[in-house]
């Protein structure tokens, strides 16, 4: 099993220049985002920082897939790097990302900006600061379909107003005129998925869409962007550090950890048999409406590691408290591979341990807990 | 709107009065707490061997017998509907709007004033225009290749035009192309703008440089912006994103400093005016001074002052234009 499913991980040391992994061609027919050990570094002063380093997954149309770890995990990075948005010229920038058939790292930069918010959109963490303070949410919106479509102001307008009134702006026409600061936090998001969506783009990126709002509204915006996927047939990735965010929305999960992809699968399946420790550190440092407050929440300890310096063998070992499981010191020694992991399929973890010692961990002292 | 501008007009004018009385309290006040004596004023316009007769007649034609608040009064009033003024024998008339009379060369001022705007006009505008273009252009390209070869080179220029000092550089272009007398514009365009040249290069490699730093610095912050990743995720064209969404908004701070370099400017450029020898407000500051001439510094003050005001007023206008979270109430 583990002889078929290694050809599918990525290769372990994941630099710009490295020959990524060969891809199944049966997947492509199905796959509607393949992102193929994708590496983002940034030579910096200080030295190459990998932000992303030798991440992949498959997403398919209408389906959702949640990325979550902490911040400088390179969620963010990753999806930059899918739309194309890292202009640094310091950004080097690796792997594959096949886009309904069209790879889009080697492809020109003109090439991709024309994808861009017409197949791929995103929306952003703070709509506040992601929306043009000077020009008026009608205008925005307006020039985000003109770019794509050679239609007139007037169609463009309509457009615009059709989809200010669909993500549940109230007075649409009034409001067309109105400009960032003149609305809510809410209201914002949801113009600016509306100005994400005006393309029909088949692929939406998501990052921390509602980091920045109220608990009450949060709610509200993530059945919004699930009741348009819906609507839409779009492949939806959501970024968040809330695994209560993907708990509500996303099909599969991919858990990162310094850059590298340390757990995915489905929601389900990661949730309720999560195999690696961090991804049990991050349940557990959920909070939870359903249990009892008699313990206090338990943070994963230590802090995020530098990207520049990464821990060697497996980067999460200085704040792993079972590092010490596997024998002969091999946590600090080898990178661990992504490999097949729990009962489903398409379960990977990235873990020295055993599946019969993260099992016995898990059902012994880790999920009486949560 | 209309509500704000009238207001805004109504605190200019106010403004202006107390810049006059300020003005006013400067020359005629400030140096009798100094210990001058009436007498002692008045005795400046009368010559070497003051006659005690002669002196007392001047003090009382030029009103300096009169109460503090009676002088400003009626130089306030001069401004509005004229004024008369006792010189010799006969009475003269200087009509509205009368900023005062040169007991120094028999003349008034206004007159003065109004043939030497023009002057300072035409070196400020055109030197503004070639400033905003090529500090702006330099700017933006600088910010945007960062760190080049043209970044360095432009920015090492700019350091050396805001450092090198204007009578330095006018004399140095004065030295190598010599110089023209100036050409008023309605008599021949061509001859005026030739004329011209050489002062608004000069004047603008100041300024130009001192923009070129503050576009460039303007353009790194606000290409950082997280709506300008907005517009690249749209799949605009990165010119589009660079104009549209970069440049304006890292334009705006530069509105402000624009409205108050050229106001200034406008109060007479009186390095550049000296240098190229030109007639304009900033040579009649400098004469005024030396020759003691109080009136005609006083003229100049005001004018200046009221070009500044103008221009705050237009800033705030413009500013409220450009960015929409500026509301006028």
């Amino acid at each position: 099993m583990s002889e078929v499913d290694k050809k599918k991980s990525p290769a372990r040391d994941a630099s710009p220049g490295s020959v990524p992994a060969p891809r199944d061609a049966s997947d492509d027919a199905k796959e509607f985002l393949s992102v193929r050990n994708l590496s983002v570094h940034f030579d910096t002063d200080d030295g190459l920082v990998k932000s992303v380093d030798g991440v992949s997954f498959d997403l398919k149309a209408g389906q959702t897939l949640g990325i979550v770890g902490e911040s400088g995990s390179g969620k963010s990075v990753t999806s930059l790097g899918i739309m194309g948005l890292h202009t640094s010229e310091r950004a080097r920038i690796g792997g594959e990302i096949w886009l309904d058939g069209e790879e889009l790292i080697g492809a020109g930069p003109e090439r991709v900006r024309k994808l861009r918010g017409q197949k791929m959109a995103m929306i952003f963490q703070d709509p506040l600061s992601a929306l043009h303070p000077y020009y008026s949410i009608g205008s925005q919106i307006v020039e985000a379909h003109r770019v794509h479509h050679k239609v007139d102001k007037k169609t463009a307008k309509k457009r615009a107003i059709e989809m200010l009134d669909r993500v549940g702006i109230p007075e649409p026409q009034r409001r067309y005129e109105d400009y960032p600061h003149q609305f809510s936090g809410g209201m914002r998001q949801r113009a600016m998925i509306a100005m994400a969506l005006v393309n029909n783009p088949r692929l939406l990126i998501a990052d921390e869409p509602t980091t920045a709002l109220d608990v009450t509204v949060q709610a509200q915006i993530l059945d919004l962007i699930r009741d348009l996927q819906k609507e839409f047939g779009s492949a939806v990735v959501m970024i968040t550090h809330d695994l209560g965010v993907v708990a509500e929305i996303a099909d599969s999960l991919l858990v990162m950890y310094a850059g590298r992809c340390v757990e995915r699968g489905t929601a389900e399946e990661v949730f309720y048999q999560p195999q690696h420790p961090y991804t049990w550190g991050l349940l557990g440092s959920m909070p939870r409406i359903d249990r009892e407050q008699t313990e206090r929440l338990v943070p994963v300890k230590g802090s995020p590691p530098s990207l520049i310096n990464v821990p060697s063998g497996c980067a999460f070992h200085p704040r792993c408290p079972y590092a010490d499981v596997p024998a002969d010191n091999i946590t600090r020694t080898e990178r661990p591979e992504l490999k097949p992991a729990g009962d489903g399929e398409g379960h990977y973890s990235a873990c020295h341990m055993t599946r019969e010692q993260r099992d016995r961990i898990w059902t012994e002292e880790i999920a009486p807990k949560l | 709107m209309a509500a704000y501008i009238i207001r805004r007009v109504f605190a200019a004018v106010l403004l202006l009065l107390v810049v006059s009385a300020v003005t006013f309290a400067i020359f005629f006040l400030v140096p009798r707490l100094g210990g001058q004596t009436l007498d002692s004023m008045a005795a400046q316009y009368v010559g070497k061997s003051p006659d005690p007769d002669v002196i007392a007649a001047v003090k009382k034609n030029l009103g300096l017998d009169q109460p503090l608040y009676l002088q400003y009064w009626h130089f306030i009033k001069g401004i509005v509907v004229g004024a008369e003024y006792q010189f010799g024998p006969d009475p003269v008339t200087c009509n509205a709007p009368c900023f005062g009379y040169s007991f120094k060369t028999h003349t008034e001022i206004w007159p003065q004033i109004v043939d030497r705007i023009p002057v300072t006009l035409s070196l400020a505008v055109g030197a503004a225009v070639i400033w905003v273009l090529s500090g702006v252009a330099t700017g933006v390209v600088s910010a945007l290749k960062r760190g080049s070869i043209f970044d360095r080179l432009s920015m090492g220029v700019a350091l050396a035009g805001v450092s090198l000092p204007m009578f330095f550089t006018g004399l140095v272009v004065l030295a190598i192309f010599g110089n023209g007398e100036y050409v008023p514009f309605t008599e021949n365009p061509l001859e005026w703008a030739g004329s011209l040249v050489l002062p608004w290069c000069t004047l603008a490699l100041l300024y130009s440089a001192l923009y070129a730093r503050l576009t460039r610095a303007g353009m790194l912050e606000t290409m950082g912006e997280d709506y300008i990743r907005t517009a690249r995720a749209k799949g605009l064209k990165e010119r589009k994103v660079v104009v549209k969404h970069g440049l304006r908004a890292a334009l705006t701070p530069l509105v402000t400093i624009f409205g108050m370099d050229f106001a200034l400017l406008l109060g007479g450029a009186v390095i550049t005016e000296r240098v190229f020898s030109f007639q304009g407000m900033g040579a009649m500051a400098i004469n005024g001074v030396t020759t003691a001439d109080l009136p005609k510094v006083m003229g100049v003050t005001l004018v200046a002052a009221f070009f500044i005001v103008l221009c705050n007023l237009l800033v705030d206008l413009v500013y409220a234009a450009i960015d929409p979270r500026v509301r006028l109430s």
